[in-house]
């Protein structure tokens, strides 16, 4: 399953927001993947994350497979998108 | 007695004992027997177990504006990439402090190549984690600063945990060898009133534990054994800061009221949400400039509307029921950002930007007023036009605005003001208060246009003073027109927090002082100090004056009450 979303943290998506994230992640069963442009990394790994170098603004592409992978989708790209 | 210089990162002055935190020495590289390798990974396994247990006790003893600094290092522990490299290092037969050492530096040179500051900053975690397990395997203890007494702690760095756990009783004030003012350590330091000094190159050589360090961090130095006449004058100066510095805290909330009972609004200029906890903190009742550019300046493009009524909807309930002015993109030829080419100028600051970029980009400029009217329903918001110069301008702006809040169904319009920084503008402003409802005053161009100096030009920066009388007489005449207007009038520039300029901004009726947070404790207390009578006719003689020495010798004969 996949999803594409806007990232919508005005510092881009290092510290609290990745801790956010990554704890999400780790929520889940399924194997989750976090797209930018050519380069992915795994969402339960922070230090890929930051690698990745997430801007405010950016869309990324979230991917993720398993019993679970609806669920982890939906959840994780609420809290990318940071909606009100 | 010697002095090393740095860069004071964080304001004060303290005077103690060195607390030397050594560096780890260099761990050993080895090659490792496949035989040997079982208990090799033993080994690791038992340092990772010593190092989680180090982080849980750190966490169940600091604060919770700390907390995120460790829930970060548990999450770099369990990280799987880092686990998988570091366990391949293993398998490549290296010992466990080379591959943990290795799979370290790959991740901090990835990260510290990004583009984004703030993303930067995050390799100083992962060194952070890897000093930590580096010593668990090499079976020292980590520095952990709880000194028996209090003390200057001096290091090469301080990594994000070593000021998670810091007893900030027991600190004085820092000094490191790296580090700048936007490292964790410097925003902590900060925010606990402790001074600290950073890229003080040679540090760790010329300071022993125990040496009488003061540091100053004003001038950025960094005095090793001062005499005793010197160290008796800083002593002095901490403690008089520290008192200052509590007394402060308490004092943001009182209100910006002379002894005569003229009250006036004291507000902050913030550059974006990072400077909102500091205006909070000084008691800024409001933001009287909130700029909008940051939101701009990055690579990947225009920020769209979302992103940007995430931004301001997050301020403006941060101050509810305070208002926050947030200024349109006041952006030009100066700044090079790759998306939005802009024409090639000889002069950019007459040029082509702010309000006059925007009218040109009707999408760009109408996707930021919705996101601003979108953001108005969540607190008390008002919009303000940059570099308006003339009426036209004006009313294309305006026009612009009333287009989107249609496109949003939006009926009531927030309050909207123009800054009053072009000459033209100030001149009219009679004309202009009639069609705004509030003007701020952006002294900071206004002075730069009207005494035609650049204040970044060494050959013509002495032009460039808030009491020209030049200057003096536009601004007042600016604000009458408001008053006559019924309409308030404030100040963002820099002159609004110059204690010089005060006195008489406030004797011209000035009604609102914005300013960066670190002014307000200064201009509150002034202006509590002030009698409002007093300014006025300082104010008027002012005016009277045809020369920038006249102007200075009235000021600083003062106006504060008998």
């Amino acid at each position: 399953m996949e999803y594409e979303v806007t990232v919508n943290h005005p510092e881009g998506l290092h510290a609290r927001p990745a801790s956010d994230f990554v704890e999400a992640a780790l929520k889940f069963e399924s194997r989750i993947e976090v797209r930018l442009d050519d380069k992915t990394a795994n969402a339960k790994s922070i230090l890929s994350l930051l690698k990745l170098g997430i801007e405010q603004g950016q869309r990324v592409v979230l991917r993720a497979e398993g019993p679970d992978a609806e669920a982890a989708l939906s959840e994780l790209r609420r809290i990318l998108e940071n909606r009100a | 007695m010697s002095t090393l210089t740095g860069i004071g990162a964080a304001p004060g002055v303290a005077v103690g004992p060195a607390i030397l935190i050594r560096e780890l020495p260099k761990p050993e590289r080895k090659t490792v027997p496949p035989s040997a390798m079982a208990a090799e990974k033993e080994r690791l396994a038992a340092a990772l177990r010593r190092v989680r247990t180090e982080l849980t006790d750190l966490q169940s003893r600091i604060s919770p504006e700390l907390q995120g600094v460790i829930r970060a290092q548990l999450l770099i522990m369990d990280d799987p990439e880092l686990i998988d490299a570091i366990e391949s290092g293993l398998s490549d037969g290296k010992n466990a402090e080379w591959a943990v050492e290795e799979a370290a530096d790959g991740f901090v040179r990835a990260i510290s190549a990004l583009n984004n500051e703030y993303l930067r900053e995050r390799a100083n975690d992962v060194r952070d984690f890897a000093r930590r397990l580096l010593a668990a395997l090499m079976h020292l203890p980590l520095p952990a600063i709880r000194p028996p007494t209090a003390g200057i702690v001096i290091a090469k760095d301080l990594t994000p945990s070593d000021t998670a756990g810091m007893d900030v009783t027991k600190v004085l004030g820092f000094a490191t060898e790296l580090g700048g003012p936007t490292s964790h350590s410097a925003i902590m330091a900060r925010a606990a009133g402790l001074p600290a000094i950073v890229g003080v190159s040679g540090l760790t050589e010329a300071v022993n534990d125990g040496d009488i360090v003061v540091l100053n961090a004003e001038t950025g130095e960094v005095i090793v054994n001062p005499s005793a006449a010197e160290r008796a004058a800083y002593e002095a100066k901490a403690e008089q800061n520290r008192i200052w510095f509590g007394k402060r805290q308490q004092d943001a909330r009182l209100p910006a009221e002379s002894v005569d009972g003229r009250r006036v609004e004291l507000a902050a200029n913030i550059g974006g949400p990072h400077d909102v906890s500091a205006a909070l903190q000084w008691g800024a009742e409001g933001v009287g400039l909130f700029r909008t550019e940051f939101l701009y300046m990055r690579q990947s493009g225009l920020p769209d509307e979302e992103e940007q009524f995430v931004a301001y909807k997050t301020v403006a309930e941060q101050f509810k029921p305070h208002p926050v002015v947030i200024r349109t993109l006041d952006i030009g030829g100066d700044k090079e950002l790759p998306y939005l080419p802009m024409p090639a100028e000889q002069n950019p600051f007459l040029g082509y930007r702010a309000i006059r970029l925007c009218l040109d980009r009707q999408d760009l400029f109408k996707t930021q007023l919705r996101a601003i009217l979108r953001a108005s329903a969540f607190g008390n918001v008002k919009i303000m036009f940059p570099m308006v110069s003339t009426l036209d301008e004006l009313r294309r702006a305006k026009r612009a605005l009333r287009e989107s809040a249609d496109e949003l169904g939006m009926a009531e319009l927030p309050e909207t003001g123009i800054m009053v920084e072009v000459p033209a503008t100030a001149l009219l402003a009679d004309a202009f208060a009639a069609e705004v409802d509030f003007f701020s005053i952006g002294s900071n161009d206004l002075i730069q246009y009207t005494m035609a100096a650049d204040r970044g030009n060494q050959a013509v920066r002495h032009l460039y003073r808030h009491l020209e009388p030049a200057v003096l007489r536009l601004i007042a005449r600016v604000i009458e027109a408001a008053h006559r207007a019924g309409i308030p009038v404030g100040m963002c520039g820099e002159m609004a927090g110059d204690p010089q300029s005060i006195p008489l901004l406030f004797g011209f009726g000035l009604e609102k002082f914005s300013m960066s947070a670190a002014a307000l404790p200064q201009a509150r207390e002034l202006i509590r100090s002030l009698s409002y009578e007093d300014c006025r006719k300082l104010a008027d003689r002012a005016l009277a004056c045809r020369e920038y020495a006249e102007v200075a010798e009235l000021v600083s004969n003062g106006c504060a009450s008998g």
